[in-house]
């Protein structure tokens, strides 16, 4: 079973997932970013569901094992298209929603077949390596797309206060566990210590998504010039 | 050796969305005025300094913590240390880089002056609340 500490942490970060997902209603923002709170919801879903399975077939069971990493893969994928959604608000004035929707599929059918010929080799429980190979290789492809949609947001200069800093958040966010993942492939000996970044890691999202829901108004603007690492 | 590349490229992203959200956190305090009280309390009264930072910290750690800020304030702290960590490293042979990190030190010492103005303001409020009760 998960010591205290997880289990603080745990409850901890779904109180805040809920509260993300009150604020922006609360707000008038649960349907200007649709995707990100229903991903927010869906992340709490998969709590319970986990808490579930945890209580009924207990921790070192396979079927917490295949729930948790099933669970998890999904809500990668459901986290790659609200990135997706918040291109949509960048490239809204340009009506690219189309082709931002068809490129996001089309990488997403990508980054699959690469990480099914990854796991090809693989004989034994070839599905289970697949979405978890799928999870790792999206929280990269995540990041480079939340780099590129950072670049696009200085050189169209979006200003939209709320706008940027989810995307920041989100940055942030798809970094570090892709370095922690990165880690955990180059130390595998060390695996469960790198696994255990993930749980703090899970606070980033949450919580600035809270402040930015909570603490910003939509048409509160900044310069995005102020925000560049070299400045411009 | 692909999990070296990747390991690399996040830490680099990592680096610079991090900074660039601090500097989104700061930016918006760096428009508000400082009270004359505050200015008084911090000995901030023209321009602030990478060094008023631990002190006005100390000052921030003596009124009563309220949640709101306490995340925004971390991050900030965690940003300050970064920026200590290049200026005595990079910092110390690229004079830009120098010029750079002081001028954000100096924009953290000024966002924590207004995080204490906010929470003096709001332990005045709850005691003229209690007050009245």
């Amino acid at each position: 079973m998960p010591g205290l500490l997880e289990n603080f942490l745990w409850i901890a970060c779904t109180l805040l997932e809920v509260f993300v997902v009150v604020c922006a209603l609360k707000k008038g923002a649960f349907r200007r970013y649709l995707i990100l709170n229903l991903y927010m919801a869906a992340s709490v879903l998969a709590t319970v569901g986990r808490y579930r399975v945890l209580t009924h077939y207990g921790y070192t069971s396979s079927e917490y094992l295949y729930f948790y990493y099933y669970s998890d893969a999904l809500l990668t994928i459901f986290l790659y298209f609200a990135l997706t959604s918040l291109y949509a608000h960048v490239f809204s004035d340009m009506n690219a929603n189309r082709l931002v929707r068809f490129g996001a599929v089309g990488l997403l059918a990508g980054t699959a077949l690469f990480s099914y010929l990854v796991v090809e080799q693989s004989n034994a429980r070839m599905i289970t390596h697949f979405v978890v190979e799928l999870s790792q290789n999206l929280y990269f492809v995540g990041l480079v797309l939340t780099y590129v949609l950072w670049a696009a947001i200085m050189k169209l200069r979006e200003s939209r206060t709320q706008l940027i800093q989810l995307v920041l958040s989100l940055g942030v966010y798809f970094s570090l566990l892709a370095a922690t993942y990165a880690l955990r492939n180059m130390f595998p000996s060390k695996s469960s210590l790198f696994l255990s970044f993930i749980q703090p890691i899970g606070f980033v999202l949450p919580l600035a998504w809270a402040y930015a829901f909570w603490k910003l108004s939509s048409d509160q603007l900044i310069s995005p010039a102020r925000l560049a690492v070299v400045s411009r | 050796m692909m999990a070296g590349i990747i390991f690399v490229c996040s830490v680099t992203f990592l680096l610079q969305f991090f900074v660039s959200y601090c500097r989104s956190l700061i930016a918006a305090s760096a428009k508000q005025p400082l009270s004359l009280e505050v200015q008084d309390v911090t000995g901030i009264t023209k321009a602030a300094s990478g060094e008023d930072f631990a002190r006005v910290l100390q000052l921030l750690h003596l009124c009563p913590e309220s949640p709101e800020d306490r995340t925004r304030i971390q991050a900030i702290r965690a940003y300050f240390r970064m920026l200590n960590f290049v200026r005595s490293t990079i910092a110390r042979i690229t004079p830009s880089v120098r010029a750079w990190t002081e001028y954000e030190r100096a924009q953290c010492a000024y966002f924590a002056a207004v995080a204490l103005e906010r929470r003096i303001a709001c332990s005045r409020d709850m005691l003229a609340q209690q007050m009245d009760a």
